[in-house]
């Protein structure tokens, strides 16, 4: 019970920070609506009608799983400098365990991820993208493991690297080519086998396609979709199981023995 | 009474690092002791503070607070102690109100609450009660960027001692405090040793802040210089001779001895007071100086002393 708590509290803490600090709330929108404004609608403008589905649908799903994967796995992350810093501290040495502390900060993340969320959906329909009720309440789960997923890959991440320096520098090149290979912007359903096996084994694929599967349900795009929403489901849940308790443990661990 | 902090050979080598941050130290600190571990910057306070708040495994030795151990028990530890930081470990989007209900969940005292009027009111009583102590009843519900350091610092002191620990460790607490603040916080510090009797375990760079203590432990290079009261670490940094020389050092010599005197040669000779007055001692020597020279320092030149010695 004392764990629950202090999970919430984390969480609510990370929400609280998003909220009140009004220059990173409008400055963690301002990428997507590039991607999507200019880079998807762009793409629309000058490949849309040669290829035969609407690249602005694409780039925006593409964009807002990319979003939510990469704002969950970025907050985590943040715990590598956190630790000498505001409230952070506190926490680090406070009596509850650590393994409370990556599950509340994966938690905490989701939250702020799902708010960034909401506002590049609203950006969306500003574009004109079809987004019924239904549709947001089926993507909404979808979003929510999303960033659970995301959160995991933070903490593979976060285990591995000892200082802020260097997750910066080995974020960026984890995190870039993985926007290409797993189709945010670009369609890979014919890539060759070298690229495949790179995408394969890029986490933010399944997320992006699992996204896609429900988004495209029953509409003509659904061709863009590379596999069925369960296969991707369950890739993603074996992928954060691993994630998590291998992160978590190395974290933990390392933590300590610096 | 059994010691409240007990560390007995800790040793801390960093990774990658070719000498020991904290090497081999050991000593106790009684229940209600003001406690100054004091040093220049890396001499391995923070490394020591670290350990003994269990955010750092130590290589070697081992540490015991109120009764547990620091690495086999570490969560037990940190429900006995209170910690403030170097580094300011207040959340500036937040209310001076909400750093304080966080802190108490974290510490499992109450139950998390979105509000602070869903709060219990044992807690809400409590936070009235502080904020009435700081002077800040109004702006309690204020966010913390509007708060002044000196303001800061003391709400820290108070988030820590919300859970009532048994120890608090006080990590160079005045860095950036203005005079007067600094002044506050120490008065402050006073009253609730007073009030609790808190076992109080200071770090700090500054010889004058160790006026109050009990105990003060120097340590330079990761090793313990001197350990004791302040009069006994005074008597022991403190060396006080005279430096007497004459063109007969051959008589000078002679005479020392039969005073009974102890001396060195330097070849100058430095005689130890050993509690007689300079006054007496010129009194006496018949022998023509022709050097005379008192060495009598104050207790900051004695520490930045023994800090230039251990340097070289």
């Amino acid at each position: 019970m004392k764990e629950l708590n202090a999970v919430i509290t984390i969480a609510y803490r990370d929400l609280m920070k998003l909220l009140r600090d009004r220059t990173r709330l409008i400055s963690s929108l301002i990428f997507p609506f590039i991607f999507i404004g200019i880079l998807g609608g762009s793409l629309q403008a000058g490949l849309g009608a040669s290829v035969g589905i609407n690249l602005l649908t694409f780039t925006f799903t593409g964009v807002l799983v990319q979003t939510l994967f990469m704002s969950a796995a970025q907050g985590v992350i943040s715990l590598i400098d956190d630790r000498e810093n505001d409230f952070s501290q506190e926490i680090f040495v406070s009596p509850i365990s650590r393994y409370t502390i990556v599950f509340g900060k994966i938690l905490g993340e989701t939250l702020v991820a799902l708010v960034q969320g909401i506002g590049i959906i609203a950006f969306g329909l500003v574009l004109g993208i079809q987004f019924s009720l239904q549709l947001f309440l089926a993507m909404l789960p979808i979003a929510i493991i999303v960033c659970l997923f995301g959160g995991a890959f933070g903490v593979v991440i976060l285990a591995n690297l000892g200082t802020r320096r260097a997750a910066d520098q080995i974020f960026n090149f984890i995190m870039l080519p993985q926007y290409f290979l797993a189709g945010v912007f670009n369609p890979i359903q014919n890539l060759p086998w070298y690229l495949d096996i790179l995408s394969k084994l890029s986490p933010l694929r399944y997320a992006v396609d699992l996204a896609r599967g429900v988004f495209y349900a029953g509409s003509p795009d659904y061709l863009v979709v590379l596999a069925s929403p369960l296969v991707n489901l369950a890739i993603i849940a074996a992928e954060f199981a691993v994630f998590l308790i291998f992160g978590t443990v190395l974290f933990v661990r390392r933590e300590r023995n610096r | 009474m059994q010691p409240i902090i007990i560390v007995e050979n800790l040793t801390k080598r960093y990774r990658n690092a070719n000498t020991n941050a904290v090497d081999d130290i050991s000593f106790t600190v009684a229940p209600g002791e003001f406690f100054c571990l004091l040093g220049p910057n890396g001499a391995g306070k923070t490394t020591t503070i670290s350990i003994l708040t269990t955010t750092l495994a130590p290589t070697a030795g081992t540490a015991m607070l109120a009764g547990y151990n620091v690495v086999k028990n570490a969560s037990a530890v940190r429900r006995n102690i209170g910690i403030i930081f170097q580094n300011p470990s207040l959340d500036m989007n937040l209310t001076a109100e909400e750093n304080i209900r966080f802190h108490a969940v974290l510490y499992g005292l109450y139950a998390f609450s979105p509000a602070y009027a869903l709060m219990p009111r044992a807690y809400r009583e409590r936070v009235h009660e502080l904020a009435a102590v700081l002077g800040i009843a109004n702006e309690i519900f204020n966010p913390i960027k509007t708060f002044s350091q000196g303001m800061k610092r003391k709400l820290e002191i108070i988030r820590s001692l919300i859970h009532q620990p048994k120890i608090l460790f006080l990590d160079e607490p005045t860095l950036g405090l203005d005079p007067i603040s600094r002044r506050n916080l120490w008065q402050y510090i006073r009253t609730i040793r007073a009030e609790t009797g808190t076992t109080v375990f200071l770090t700090t760079h500054y010889l004058e802040e160790t006026e109050d203590a009990d105990n003060i432990c120097i340590i330079n290079n990761g090793k313990i210089v001197t350990h004791g009261s302040p009069a006994r670490v005074k008597a022991d940094l403190i060396e006080e001779y005279l430096l007497l020389d004459a063109a007969d050092r051959h008589a000078l010599r002679e005479e020392l001895r039969r005073l009974e005197l102890s001396f060195v040669e330097t070849p100058q000779f430095k005689v130890n007071l050993n509690g007689r007055t300079t006054h007496a001692i010129i009194k006496a020597i018949e022998t023509p100086l022709t050097v005379l020279q008192t060495h009598s320092p104050t207790m900051e030149d004695a520490y930045l002393e023994i800090l230039g010695r251990e340097k070289e």
